[in-house]
């Protein structure tokens, strides 16, 4: 199992009386940024603390590193207008908190600095066009940035929590199972048969898998979590043995980095404790904001990134082959080739209507549709 | 890059002459821009690769509690 990332799992959460911090500041954060804190503090954002100094920052941005040279591409930030706290310096401590999810935490402020929206969107996401949703939050952020140390004192139980595992539990979780070497899957869709494909094909290389679904906020039109986690289920009950598959979730929000963000999701996984991931076509980009395969090609620019990446290029179902192809393994027309397209299964199943199960299994489409509302609307 | 004591992000290491000159031929036409992105790219590989696989140090009672929770929630029989 490697190394969490940097060398240490972070645990920045202690159970602390409230009646101690009644008398600090408090500073009222949105929900992706009390997801940020849960995961500093329970290691999956490792070696993180806290919200980045300006220092690192503009490593991260210039090099892709943390100031020590450990590999880091998206900026963990916390912005604030001076008008949504009083008065408060450098060397000050305050509570942050979030109604959503109950999230209570100390932030130890060491630096409160500015910084150029234009440069972050640029360097982050390769433009400046705010019809990109990551850009749009950039130009959506308050003023000013506070870097420190963050430490968790509470949060809410949450719906879903029963597939939530911190890396500390994954970690454990794969030593027991006896698995040396693990790949892990993100996913934001129920699976279809290209996506079994590319699970087994990594799975028959290594001890298991981690099927990891980030959950959270989604757009109309995109399929509701629990319906993402049941139809996993069904395919891990039906098509994977048990001893061989683990789903657990993953709170964070996407931030449609492409390349940058191929980096971010595999750290993630390296802190749960997989060795391997996998990183497909157009990884966590939106629109044409990326080549295809950018996010494959930022993975040469960290030998020392300690875990595998595994790359897939597009795959489709060949009649001719009588199975699922990629570009590598299949010598027939393109005209013999049938694409996995998520529209047209999302447009079936909207329509109430089975897939052919050359496109999705049975079981995991009858699953989807046993709910009255499989859709965010 | 961690600044030194004078504040300076980069260093300066000798390597002999000739292995310079064989590194720069060796890169031509790649990805790297300079010697020293080669020479920064292969020593970190190198340092990484010198990593000790993980000894989680999580306390046996912590582990105990951990594995309660993943019978619990059906993670392990």
């Amino acid at each position: 199992m490697p190394k969490p990332h940097g060398g240490k799992l972070i645990n920045r959460s202690i159970k602390k009386e409230l009646s101690e911090t009644a008398d600090l500041p408090k500073l009222g954060i949105n929900i992706n940024l009390s997801e940020d804190i849960i995961n500093i503090s329970n290691g999956v954002f490792s070696p993180l603390e806290g919200f980045l100094h300006n220092n690192d920052l503009e490593n991260v941005l210039n090099e892709k590193r943390l100031t020590d040279d450990t590999p880091w591409t998206i900026p963990v930030l916390l912005d604030f207008n001076k008008q949504d706290i009083n008065e408060v310096k450098e060397g000050d401590t305050i509570l942050l908190t979030n109604k959503e999810n109950g999230v209570l935490a100390l932030l130890d402020i060491d630096e409160i600095f500015t910084y150029d929206k234009k440069t972050l969107a640029q360097t982050v996401y390769g433009t400046q066009d705010t019809t990109h949703p990551g850009v749009a939050n950039v130009y959506n952020m308050k003023q000013l940035l506070l870097g420190g140390k963050i430490t968790l004192l509470d949060s809410r139980t949450r719906k879903f929590d029963e597939y939530n595992l911190s890396p500390k539990e994954t970690r454990i979780l794969f030593k027991e199972k006896g698995w040396k070497e693990i790949v892990a899957f993100q996913t934001r869709n129920p699976p279809h048969i290209g996506h079994e494909y590319v699970q087994k094909t990594a799975l028959t290389f290594v001890d298991g898998i981690l099927i990891n679904p980030i959950i959270g906020k989604k757009k109309s039109g995109d399929f509701r979590d629990e319906v993402i986690l049941s139809s996993y289920e069904t395919l891990i009950k039906h098509y994977y043995l048990k001893e061989r598959a683990v789903m657990s979730i993953l709170r964070t929000s996407m931030k449609y980095a492409g390349p940058r963000e191929a980096i971010h999701h595999a750290i993630m996984r390296k802190n749960f404790g997989c060795t391997h991931f996998i990183v497909g076509r157009d990884h966590a980009g939106v629109g044409n904001y990326y080549g295809p395969y950018d996010a494959h090609d930022i993975f040469s620019e960290f030998p020392d990134l300690g875990i595998i990446p595994v790359f897939f290029r597009s795959f489709s179902r060949c009649t001719k082959c009588g199975s699922v192809v990629n570009d590598k393994i299949c010598p027939h027309d393109q005209k013999y080739h049938i694409n996995f397209s998520g529209k047209k299964i999302r447009e079936l199943l909207q329509n109430g209507e089975i897939p052919s199960e050359d496109m999705m299994r049975k079981e995991v489409a009858e699953t989807i549709l046993k709910f009255d509302k499989p859709f965010v609307e | 890059m961690t600044e030194g004591k004078d504040g300076k992000k980069y260093t300066t290491i000798s390597i002999p002459t000739p292995l310079a000159e064989k590194i720069k031929k060796r890169i031509e036409g790649t990805g790297f821009t300079s010697l020293s992105s080669y020479v920064t790219y292969v020593l970190r590989e190198v340092i990484s690769g010198m990593e000790e696989e993980s000894e989680e140090a999580f306390s046996k009672e912590d582990e105990e509690k951990v594995k309660e929770r993943l019978r619990a929630l059906g993670y392990l029989d």
